[in-house]
């Protein structure tokens, strides 16, 4: 294990109590790209300390030292990000630990280059972009078909799920972090629009539903599966309790959008 | 020969190890990617049954006894198949080459199969390699490893242009199957280097050769089954589904399965174990057992039947690599096996 932080809260006053709550709170709005989970609650921040005079040193660690490089630029690259941006903060350190491109992923990210500084002439496009975007598709079939399949267990029409519009969709996590993503990916989602749409944002109509559903809830089953073995990963590899069987029930909603269970920051 | 409840069943394990993976063999400069890796390996290890985990100094170097005792004696295994990889930027004579395999292979020759490699960044030298290869091992597969780092490269892709003339190696010396293994890397870096969509105009293009893609192309399962639903030379290898799952986490195994049954068919999946990660035994036992939970959640996947788990176990693979099966061991004359899958 990597030399911890210091606990937050019991660090003798050298922790301010305020920012360090608004750096965890801004930390869970980094997601894992590929599993459309929060950081915190995937438990990738192993540490996070903030100096009296707002310096903040934080340390995320991965399940693998082999996880791919560039998912894990996207999340030490947008958690230096957030954090930047709180106006309590005047500096962010994110060292990325036990990972096998650490040494050039942590260099570009403090010098704030993008993949490409922290690579050179190893990338084609220069950025991430085109990457990420696959991936918040992924998750917005996922997070639909969650909603549809929800639906239509209570007894619902297909009709009656392929009518709703995007007003529906915002009394759940799933619903809000889909009116999210399509304002990531630039789709349109404005009063009336319709709730479900193909990963290029074309209305989804009652007939096709089941098909769609069919493709779906695999690519739901794949994330979900992924997740799973991260966890299970990254609990053996930093000794932490294993994540318990709910993590198992196909339905992590509840889990992973709630306030995160475990802070792990030290 | 694996019994159970009276029957006999023909076990052939598509994906064995027998690797050297030891400080003794890390390369000098190297040994935090060396470690790394077989670290990672064993993290794995620990989603198997607690009794089946070995510590660390083991799974580093595990013998040939070993291996002889958990493959034949308790795995019940008919017919093993090496996959090498040959990681050698990391270790000084290769993670599990066929050369390390093929000593195995010498004392048990009609039970053992070495698949080979290639890597198309070898160019001229590698496909002279790989005929030299093909002659020792007598090669009816290969396995690439597309995220292997040579030279300051991070991987390859098999749409690469340096892939064509490997694949033409391959038929011209009767290596039919190509094994395929996704990795953390490619060229270039900010692509996915997981996706697999690179096996489907390979597979296209060569209709001849057979595509088992490893681990399901897992963390990309969704892509790949797409694509082993388009592709009829496109089959599903099924190490780390099993292993992975079917103890620590056996919803998301039944999940797996039924998709994998739905969209791939039970005619092109492959049992392998992924020993030294996994033993054998305990995941064939738990296919034999194995049904899905008799919940609404499943209901509309298609059946596993006694037929589905012989198919997986041993009969699949039997036909990709012409191992022949005892009568015994055959499906019923009532439900035959699809020669043309």
């Amino acid at each position: 294990m990597p030399a911890g932080g210091v606990h937050a809260g019991e660090g003798l006053g050298v922790t301010d109590g305020d920012t360090h709550a608004a750096v965890m709170a801004a930390l869970g709005e980094v997601r894992d790209p590929e599993l459309d989970e929060p950081i915190t609650a995937l438990r990738f921040v192993d540490s996070c300390t903030v100096s009296p005079d707002g310096a903040v040193e934080l340390a995320l660690r991965l399940p693998t030292p082999q996880c791919a490089p560039n998912f894990a630029f996207m999340m030490a690259a947008d958690a230096r990000e957030v954090v930047r941006r709180l106006p309590s903060v005047r500096s962010v350190a994110v060292r990325l630990l036990d990972h096998y491109t650490g040494d050039e992923i942590n260099a570009a990210v403090a010098a704030g280059d993008g993949f490409d500084g922290a690579f050179p002439g190893e990338t084609e496009s220069g950025d991430l972009q085109s990457l990420r975007s696959v991936f918040l598709r992924k998750a917005l079939v996922a997070r639909q078909s969650r909603i549809c399949e929800r639906m239509l267990a209570a007894g619902a029409t297909e009709l009656a799920v392929t009518s709703m519009t995007t007003q529906d969709l915002r009394d759940t996590p799933d619903g809000v972090r889909c009116l999210e993503l399509r304002g990531q990916l630039g789709i349109r989602a404005e009063f009336g629009d319709p709730a479900f749409v193909t990963p290029d944002g074309k209305p989804i109509a009652a007939q096709e539903l089941s098909r769609w559903l069919r493709i779906a809830r695999l690519v739901r089953m794949s994330i979900d599966v992924n997740g799973g073995i991260c966890r299970s990963l990254l609990a053996h590899r930093y000794d932490l309790d294993q994540p318990d069987a709910r993590g198992e029930t196909g339905d992590m909603s509840e889990i992973h959008d709630g306030a995160p269970r475990e802070v792990s920051c030290r | 020969m694996y019994e159970k409840n009276g029957k006999q069943y023909f076990i052939v394990d598509s994906h064995l190890h027998m690797w050297s993976a030891g400080p003794d063999n890390w390369v000098r400069g190297q040994e935090k990617y060396a470690k790394g890796w077989i670290e990672c390996f064993h993290a794995y290890q620990s989603l198997a049954p607690k009794e089946t985990h070995w510590p660390i100094e083991k799974f580093m170097s595990y013998t040939h006894e070993d291996f002889v005792r958990d493959v034949f004696q308790d795995g019940g295994v008919d017919h093993g198949i090496f996959q090498s990889t040959y990681l050698k930027e990391w270790y000084a004579n290769g993670f599990n080459t066929a050369e390390q395999n093929h000593r195995l292979l010498e004392r048990y020759p009609d039970k053992l199969i070495v698949n080979g490699r290639w890597d198309p960044r070898e160019g001229e030298a590698g496909l002279k390699q790989l005929e030299e290869d093909a002659k020792r091992y007598n090669l009816r597969g290969v396995k690439l490893y597309t995220a292997e780092w040579r030279n300051g490269s991070r991987g390859w892709s098999l749409k690469d242009e340096q892939c064509k003339p490997f694949f033409e190696k391959c038929k011209e010396l009767g290596i039919r199957n190509i094994h395929v293994h996704k990795g953390p890397t490619i060229w270039p870096l900010d692509r996915d280097a997981f996706d697999v969509a690179d096996v489907d105009q390979a597979a296209t293009d060569n209709g001849e050769l057979n595509f088992i893609i490893e681990h399901v192309g897992l963390p990309r399962i969704e892509d790949f089954c797409y694509i082993a639903t388009q592709e009829p030379n496109v089959y599903a290898g099924l190490s780390v589904v099993v292993g992975g799952h079917m103890h620590a986490k056996p919803h998301f195994f039944a999940k797996m399965m039924g998709e994998l049954l739905f969209w791939v068919g039970e005619d092109k999946m492959l049992f392998g174990s992924d020993y030294g990660i996994w033993e054998p035994r305990w995941q064939i036992d738990g296919l034999l057992d194995w049904s899905f939970p008799q919940t609404e959640e499943f209901a509309d996947y298609p059946p596993v039947t006694e037929a589905t788990r012989r198919k997986i176990l041993g009969l699949n693979a039997a036909r990709l690599y012409d191992i022949e099966v005892p009568a015994e061991c055959q499906l019923g004359a009532s439900t035959p096996a699809r020669a043309s899958a």
